[in-house]
């Protein structure tokens, strides 16, 4: 199976403050990560708020580019090449938004929203674009009668689904999902997930699939990659990060997690500490302050990224605890 | 005798396309040192109905009910004025932003000593020992050093204990939570939850926990309610209602969580969406999205019934079904 | 696709939404003010337009016969002249007829060119960011610094008295309003996601600028123009009334004032109608402004 997108050592610096009278700041809102998508597979990437989740999605999209790192779509480098190149490869990597209230546009119809994405890359005549747009409404579940429509007379559900025809319409390999299903009820959640599922199983998309809902993530996700502050702390097959996690923050977020099943509950590991500014983050592994396992070197030696039984990990007593 | 009881509970509100009823028939009853979960989806009338309790409908909504009482006291008879020295004070609420709940202008320390003054509970001197005293109590570690913090200068997480902290600075024998944990991080939820069920424990309030997250009913309530379209459809022990649910749309709405349908592929789903404003059916709301609907439940709404505590609002419901095969 | 079921397959369908014009018509005719407002810059318009059918007479025709005559209901009025005349013998309905006609084309081509100018300035420096931005809105704000009569006259006075260059003075004091009100909203609205994906679908920075992000700020811009309109009515009016917008003879509602102004005792008249007018021309157009922006903003709604 081929790779459509490979990020080695991706990071992305902002300078931050350094007014005239404010002393400069450096967030590293990602820093270090590598991963590699491949045709018709999901890999979820899960974290917590400023785990550097949404910039890595931007970067993915292109819409931001790394200050260090390769990002390949295709095997192709992103970096480093012309607008027009870069330009024609964003279009392999198109989006779906959390908020499906805010991720169309208010002002316009279904039918143009859907064919926009054709018109804005002249594929296709007029008549064409209609009938592009009108058979992706088949394909996600949206009546013809819709055609019309504005945004504002839809549900949340529809709305998604109304997003999602509009990413696939430029036929893209890779779709990064930034908590697609987070803003919708149980019902509707699932409803969303199982078109996300058949769409994949027959174009074949490889998925980017962000989010914090750790039960969503074991239905759909093939490979999990558990972001912290900004860096990579867990990746892995599904399977063995959720039964056989090695970092202590993985375990934390599976211990916090509620659960409907009594035998996914684990009450024996404690949850402390607050979430840590990315602003200047510690020398040292940056989740040393919350970690009960924490020692000298944990707050000194910031750990290697290192592979144990099948999965990447990057904590100094992993494989001991 | 229970602490909050609520009977036949209505809350309409006026709009431009006529009378709205987002709430209908709910009771609620939550006796002392009881966690009770109202779970829902959005738009089911959850956060409402405790509004009302709170006395907190605003025109153009009108609360209704048949008997609204709390701690021996009778709500619908209360003044305005009598009411307020109840609400706030005896009956506390926490929402879902603590950024937006929280005056971003004043610091936390004196909002919350402005509700001790308010209800007038420590005296003036005592004020600020008593702020501390709540921050610690909330776990916010170094709570002298805090007073002065505004909203923005906390995180999240931070702000809701402070909410909290102003939520029980009068003793309150109840304390409502409306999605207490939705806008924070998993871990700070985890935290939170348990801070609510300690606080609870310590002081033997009474707890209303109002959210759509099911794994938190689970882990958290004693007894559930389960409202879908401003009615409350099932009432039930916490392990009752995941082992056997009797209204088919929480059978549905358990069936359709990704974590209980592991292994396979697809997710069963509930078709179509929760009815709005001008689109609701006849008979039992449910009917049109319900696997099991027939006749009769196409056209007469179904009354809640069944033994106390464990009634669902269906014509059949899916134990009694079991029970007669 | 057999697996994927259709969202709303046995579900009756929803009973038709209220149009959007419906829906902000129902909230516009909530406010009676603003309805006033609306019909009487109906009936000004009407005036204007029909100016020349309207009119009795000619707006600079003197008549010799009847200097300063009084309107018709006053002892010595005249039913020629329904409103009298002023000092040199001209009707004075026919002037303020024809002044309603130069007064709407005032309003109307000084809102223009401010908003779409302001328009472009504030989504360029919305989207440019950096040092376009600053230099834009130092710029406004260097604008703004001035008291705006005195820097309309500063204008004039440089370009020299006329109704054109009044029209222009005013579009440049009130341009910086409609600048900083389009890259606020531009603003909010790049940070939604609607505008990010369509950058992913390829967009360019001009349809962004336009076509995406324009439509969704219109809503304050077309209250502000609303509003906007009187303020150029009464600035234009003011310079006239200097004697820097429209020269003698033209019939505009300021240089009539500054004409009449020495016959104030011997004859209100000439005084009191241009007076009223502007004042009701103006009321008008901001009831009318008020009420457009309850209606439109989401935020006031009930």
């Amino acid at each position: 199976m081929s790779v459509l997108m490979q990020a080695e050592g991706l990071c992305r610096h902002y300078a931050v403050g350094g007014g005239l009278f404010a002393k400069k700041g450096l967030v590293q809102a990602v820093d270090g990560v590598s991963f590699a998508l491949r045709e018709g597979q999901t890999l979820a990437v899960v974290g917590e708020s400023g785990c550097g989740k949404s910039t890595l999605a931007r970067m993915a999209t292109l819409m931001e580019l790394p200050t260090a790192g390769e990002l390949r779509i295709d095997g192709k480098p992103t970096l480093g090449v012309g607008e027009a190149e870069r330009r024609r490869l964003r279009l392999n990597v198109q989006m779906v938004f959390q908020n499906p209230y805010g991720s169309l546009n208010p002002r316009k119809t279904v039918g143009s929203i859907l064919q926009e994405p054709l018109a804005l890359n002249r594929r296709g005549d007029r008549p064409a674009r209609e009938r592009a747009a009108r058979a992706m409404m088949d394909r996600v579940g949206l009546r013809q009668d819709q055609f019309g429509r504005y945004p504002h007379m839809f549900s949340g559900g529809q709305r998604q689904r109304i997003a999602i025809a509009r990413a696939l319409m430029l036929n893209p390999r890779v779709v990064v999902a930034d908590e697609p299903v987070s803003a919708l009820d149980v019902s509707i959640q699932a409803q969303v997930l199982n078109l996300m599922m058949d769409l994949q199983d027959e174009l074949r998309l490889a998925y980017l699939f962000i989010s914090h809902d750790l039960g969503v993530v074991r239905h759909i996700a093939r490979e999990v990659l558990v972001l912290y502050c900004g860096r990579p702390v867990e990746h892995g097959p599904k399977e063995s990060v959720f039964a056989a996690s090695l970092h202590p923050y993985t375990r934390v977020l599976l211990a916090a997690t509620p659960s409907v099943d009594p035998r996914h509950r684990k009450h024996d590991v404690a949850v402390k500490g607050e979430l840590p500014s990315p602003l200047n983050p510690p020398p040292g592994c940056a989740f040393a302050s919350r970690c009960p396992h924490a020692t000298g070197i944990c707050t000194a030696e910031r750990p290697v990224w290192r592979e144990i039984s099948g999965h990447f990990v990057a904590c100094h007593h992993a494989g001991a605890i | 005798m229970p602490l909050l009881d609520i009977r036949n509970l209505a809350v309409e509100f006026a709009t431009a396309r006529g009378r709205f009823r987002a709430v209908d028939g709910v009771d609620v009853s939550v006796e002392p040192g009881e966690i009770l979960c109202i779970v829902g989806e959005s738009g089911s009338g959850k956060s409402v109905s405790m509004l009302a309790a709170m006395g907190l409908i605003a025109w153009p909504g009108r609360v209704t009910a048949a008997a609204m009482r709390f701690n021996g006291s009778d709500l619908l008879s209360l003044s305005p004025r009598q009411r307020r020295r109840v609400v706030g004070k005896d009956m506390a609420m926490v929402f879902q932003e603590p950024m937006s709940s929280l005056n971003p202008c004043y610091p936390v320390g004196w909002q919350i000593a402005e509700a001790l003054r308010t209800h007038h509970a420590v005296p003036r001197r005592k004020v600020r020992d008593r702020v501390v005293d709540l921050l610690d109590q909330v776990g916010i570690p170094a709570p002298a050093t805090r007073l002065g913090a505004f909203p923005h200068q906390l995180s999240g997480g931070m702000n809701q204990r402070v909410m909290i902290a102003m939520a029980i600075s009068c003793n309150p024998l109840l304390l409502i939570a409306d999605e207490p944990t939705t806008a924070l991080d998993v871990t700070i939820q985890k935290q939170i939850l348990d801070l609510l069920v300690d606080l609870r424990r310590q002081r033997g309030m009474g707890l209303v926990l109002i959210t759509h997250d099911m794994g938190v009913v689970a882990e958290t309530a004693h007894r559930v309610q389960v409202m879908y379209a401003g009615q409350m459809v099932e009432e039930q022990p916490t392990e009752a209602l995941f082992a056997a649910p009797r209204h088919p749309y929480t059978a549905a709405l358990l069936a359709a969580l990704p974590e209980r349908a592991m292994g396979r592929a697809r997710l069963p789903t509930i078709p179509g969406v929760v009815p709005g404003i001008d689109d609701r059916p006849q008979g039992c709301l449910f009917n049109p999205r319900c696997r099991f609907a027939d006749e009769k439940c196409r056209t007469e709404p179904p009354l809640l019934a069944g033994p106390p505590g464990r009634r669902a609002r269906c014509h059949y419901p899916l134990g009694a079904a079991e029970v007669a095969a | 696709m057999s697996g994927i079921e259709s969202t709303a397959g046995t579900l009756p369908a929803a009973a038709p939404m209220p149009g959007r014009f419906r829906l902000f018509w129902r909230g516009f005719a909530e406010n009676r003010g603003a309805v006033l407002g609306l019909g009487f810059m109906v009936v000004l318009s009407l005036l204007a337009i029909t100016a020349d059918i309207a009119a009795p007479h000619s707006p600079i025709e003197q008549f010799r016969t009847a200097f300063l005559t009084p309107p018709v209901w006053e002892p010595g009025g005249s039913w020629d002249f329904l409103l009298g005349t002023d000092d040199v013998g001209r009707d004075m309905l026919s002037r303020l007829i024809y002044g309603a006609r130069l007064s709407l084309v005032i309003g109307l081509s000084v809102v223009t060119l401010s908003l779409t100018c302001g328009t472009t300035l504030g989504l360029t420096a919305a989207f440019a960011g950096g040092v376009v931005d600053s230099i834009i809105m130092r710029v406004m704000d260097v604008l703004l610094v001035f008291p705006s009569l005195l820097l309309a006259i500063v204008i004039v006075a440089i370009l020299g008295p006329s109704l054109f260059n009044a029209m222009l003075a005013v579009a440049v004091v009130t341009l910086p309003g409609y600048t900083r009100l389009s890259r606020a909203s531009a603003l909010a609205e790049l940070s939604r996601d609607y505008v990010t994906a369509t950058r992913c679908a390829g967009a360019g920075r001009l349809h962004l600028m336009f076509d995406t992000v324009l439509p969704n700020c219109l809503a304050p811009l077309i209250v502000q123009a609303s509003l906007g309109f009187s303020t150029a009515i009464l600035d234009a009016a003011a310079l006239g009334f200097l004697g820097l917008g429209a020269q003698p003879p033209t019939p505009e509602w300021g240089t009539m004032l500054a004409g009449a102004l020495q016959y104030y005792q011997r004859a209100w008249w000439v005084l009191a109608f241009p007076g009223l007018f502007i004042l009701l021309t103006v009321l008008a157009f901001n009831l009318f402004g008020d009420g457009l922006r309850d209606a439109l903003d989401p935020k006031l709604k009930r």
